[in-house]
């Protein structure tokens, strides 16, 4: 296996016996990013002089034995989280040239460790977006076929591990957009419990539904990466306070007479029978593992998606009326008044999914329309939180598929919004409640990767990360590296 | 579930955001049919349900108020598209 391809932790016993330096490590994936990058397009921008600068400091801090889990490590950050003195775009032609002051909490986080950064990842549009279509700049590829859009909006992220452009991303998700790109490129992606990770420095898209987790090539990097990022900011008021466990310690192997409730509802209908079926081949490798496993219901799953099309674009559009060509960002310069700068600073700004998401929020929470819709969907959010946390009296976790298919073609579905949409119907759910849900490969169909979500209660992550570990300790899908590519 | 075009003009106007006549028409149909998955909503019986805005259940969140230092008018300044001296620069606001 070439080094760009093994896992953090494979690369943390050759970095640690010197078998591999850090600057050896990161011109392999410099390389890699320069022979594959004109294929899959993971990039808004790469940091090769941060990069070979970090591995310089990371190869010290080996020397001097003060290294970390993730000293010399190449990673990705999405553009959606600040990067001190690199441009964060978002992927959009708004905030193109802006350059931030600061970093955000989980980059500080991540910078105090010692990883080396190689650039910003592609994605959907301020993050709205199934497929990285959205991007303002390209199109991101899938690695497993480059005809095939990687998922999104975290497209960038997936595609960049799962290429050996980078051995782990930050990507962020509302609706599903780590756990959908994860299993559409065949590689691991952690969502965690809504307060866990500090959104400091994330820029907004729906503030009651974001948060920040790890893309990485296995479970035990997940954990490792999720022991970095996670922690109380007192930055982000949101934050959960308290300490945080280590995740590491969690990934015992051990999942005997764990009880994991299967909901029907995300089986079956609408579901591709191959998907269906890999799910349902690596529950039996569960009970094989000493899982009790126990068919259930959430009725309720079928109305989140309408909550979260009306939630999430409200809160989009308010958080995306800071865009006013006043204090950053792209601004026109033939307007003659001020509102007109407003006015044509957003039509030239925002592309069509961000505009379509704007005009909904502010239909939804206009005059005559917010107890029709906004306020309902805030009641059916209660409603589909209880439900969960009835499932989870009964149950330390649910499985389910992550996606209804694998990865669709590129342009397949972007004249076709509602569509667009619902291929997040079985991430969804999980942002609404705001409980932690990871997603790992289990199978191949016609050549593409298939994902199976495992949800947990509120800051249930180390039972989660637990039988993901485990599952993966049985089988070799995680293993598996696309081919052919450069 | 149809939407008028002066619906979604009037939107437009209220978020400060222009569209052309081709964006008005696409939005007036995709709005139409997005607000239409909606409508599944009303099957739900929600009278007695109090509305959650937050997963996680958070009270204001204080802290003592302790100056610091901020960035230099220079710091903030370094991504404005216009500025003028300290300040930010916009265009004519009130018209004669």
């Amino acid at each position: 296996m070439e080094p760009y391809d093994l896992t953090i932790h494979e690369a943390r016993a050759l970095l640690d016996t010197r078998q591999l330096s850090a600057a050896e490590l990161t011109e392999a994936v410099l390389g890699r990013i320069a022979a594959v990058e004109p294929q899959v397009g993971a990039f808004v921008t790469v940091t090769e002089d941060v990069a070979r600068q970090a591995a310089v400091a990371a190869d010290r801090s080996i020397a001097e034995g003060t290294a970390t889990p993730l000293t010399g490590i190449p990673m990705q950050i999405k553009d959606v989280m600040s990067t001190s003195g690199i441009r964060t775009t978002c992927s959009s032609r708004i905030l193109e040239n802006f350059v931030p002051l600061y970093n955000a909490t989980v980059v500080e986080r991540l910078y105090e460790r010692g990883p080396v950064l190689m650039g910003k990842g592609n994605m959907d549009e301020f993050a709205m977006g199934s497929s990285t279509e959205n991007s303002a700049f390209h199109v991101t590829h899938n690695p497993w076929d480059l005809d095939c859009v990687p998922g999104g909006s975290s497209g960038g992220s997936a595609a960049a591990v799962a290429a050996g452009e980078s051995f782990f991303s930050l990507g962020s998700d509302t609706g599903g957009s780590i756990r959908q790109p994860a299993a559409l490129c065949g590689i691991t992606g952690l969502k965690p419990t809504y307060g866990l990770v500090s959104r400091f420095g994330l820029v907004a898209f729906a503030s009651s539904l974001d948060q920040i987790g790890p893309l990485t090539r296995d479970v035990e990097d997940c954990a490792t990466v999720l022991n970095a990022i996670a922690g109380h900011d007192p930055r982000d008021s949101t934050s959960i306070p308290g300490g945080r466990p280590d995740y590491t310690a969690a990934l015992t192997g051990d999942i005997r007479g764990m009880r994991l409730g299967i909901p029907r509802e995300y089986f079956g209908d609408g579901i591709d029978p191959a998907v269906d079926a890999a799910v349902k081949q690596a529950i039996g490798v569960l009970q094989d593992a000493g899982a009790v496993v126990e068919e259930c219901s959430l009725s309720l799953t079928s109305y989140a998606l309408a909550v979260y099309y009306i939630i999430a674009p409200s809160e989009c559009s308010t958080n995306l009326a800071r865009y006013d060509g006043v204090k950053y960002g792209y601004s026109v310069d033939d307007a003659s008044t001020a509102w007109e700068t407003q006015e044509w600073t957003r039509s030239r700004g925002f592309g069509p999914e961000v505009k379509r998401r704007i005009m909904l929020g502010t239909y939804a929470l206009s005059a005559g329309y917010y107890d029709a819709y906004y306020l309902k969907a805030l009641k059916v959010r209660t409603l589909i939180r209880r439900e969960f946390e009835e499932a989870f009296s009964r149950f330390d976790a649910l499985i389910t598929p992550t996606t209804p298919t694998v990865a669709f073609r590129i342009g397949e579905k972007t004249n076709d919004p509602v569509a667009m949409y619902k291929s997040d119907v079985l991430t969804i759910p999980v942002n609404i409640a705001g409980i932690p849900c990871v997603s790992v490969p289990c199978g191949f169909s016609e050549g593409l990767p298939i994902g199976m979500q495992i949800m947990g209660p509120t800051l249930g992550e180390e039972a989660i990360l637990r039988i993901a570990h485990a599952y993966q300790q049985a089988t070799e899908w995680h293993r598996k590296r696309p081919e052919g590519l450069g | 579930m149809a939407l008028s075009r002066e619906e979604v003009l009037h939107l437009a106007d209220i978020y400060h955001i222009y569209l052309s006549d081709d964006e008005v028409e696409v939005m007036r149909e995709q709005l139409a049919s997005i607000l239409e998955q909606f409508q599944v909503l009303s099957e739900l019986d929600t009278e007695d349900v109090t509305p959650t805005s937050h997963s996680v259940p958070l009270t204001t969140v204080m802290r003592e108020d302790v100056p610091r230092p901020s960035y230099s008018t220079e710091q903030v300044l370094s991504n404005a598209p216009d500025s003028y001296g300290r300040y930010f620069q916009v265009r004519t606001v009130l018209e004669d």
